[in-house]
């Protein structure tokens, strides 16, 4: 029972991706791109966590704290691009 | 333009801190559980870049003065050390050890010599990868 409950989260997850690639394929402008790459790592993670029950395993339970925590950093990293030009300053001009 | 980053940085201040305790944890749970060296040198990376990107480089040197490049020859070291230190007891090179010792705090528990070597991938991978993001980001 567990078992086809699981599958059935793990086909519609799957489709939340899809449907986030076609997001990151036409989106019209960088931002848009970059936050459907976020949900998508955040996804990820998700199918992470219903693969690792399927399995019957505690193994890949670390997987997804750190999909989350380079999501987070990736996405930081890019936005900041974007707002400044640079990721890493020598010096902050407040 | 004037910008105000205080979302950013007041979030860093917290987070910074959940990923390094989460190193730690994927760093001492390498013997048992997956995780290890390699693994928890990038997350200790990770958090210092999060605070890279909320602050900048003069600010991050002042709070953690560490040269990268004597962390890399320090980790180097201590993989050496545990390698040589098998010859001093007349077994081959990088023979490990282990025991059980009963720790004040922590009740029985078992001290093996790979966490020192352990140790040492950590300090070189965390050496490795700041150096190579600070040179590239201090380059104008």
């Amino acid at each position: 029972m567990l078992d086809i409950v699981l599958k059935i989260a793990l086909i519609g997850f799957s489709l939340s991706s899809v449907i986030i690639l076609i997001r990151v394929i036409k989106g019209p402008s960088t931002p848009d791109r970059i936050v459907a790459l976020d949900a998508m790592g955040i996804n990820l993670a998700a199918i992470t966590g219903i693969t690792s029950m399927i399995f019957h395993t505690k193994a890949f339970l670390d997987v997804i704290l750190l999909f989350g925590i380079l999501s987070f950093i990736g996405t930081v990293a890019f936005s900041k691009f974007l707002q400044k030009g640079e990721i890493i300053e020598y010096e902050r001009r407040s | 333009m004037n910008t105000n980053d205080l979302i950013l940085q007041t979030v860093t201040k917290i987070v910074s801190f959940i990923i390094l305790l989460f190193s730690l944890h994927i760093f001492f749970a390498g013997h048992y559980n997956p995780g290890g060296g390699f693994v928890g040198g990038l997350l200790t990376s990770g958090a210092i870049v999060l605070l890279l990107l909320a602050y900048d480089i003069k600010t991050v040197a002042n709070s953690l003065p560490v040269d990268y490049r004597i962390m890399i020859a320090v980790g180097l070291l201590f993989a050496i050390g545990t390698g040589v230190g098998a010859l001093i007891f007349d077994v081959p090179f990088l023979t490990h050890a282990f025991g059980y010792f009963t720790l004040p705090l922590l009740g029985k528990t078992s001290l093996h010599t790979a966490v020192l070597f352990d140790i040492g991938v950590y300090l070189v991978v965390v050496g490795a990868t700041m150096t190579i993001i600070q040179t590239i980001g201090e380059s104008e």
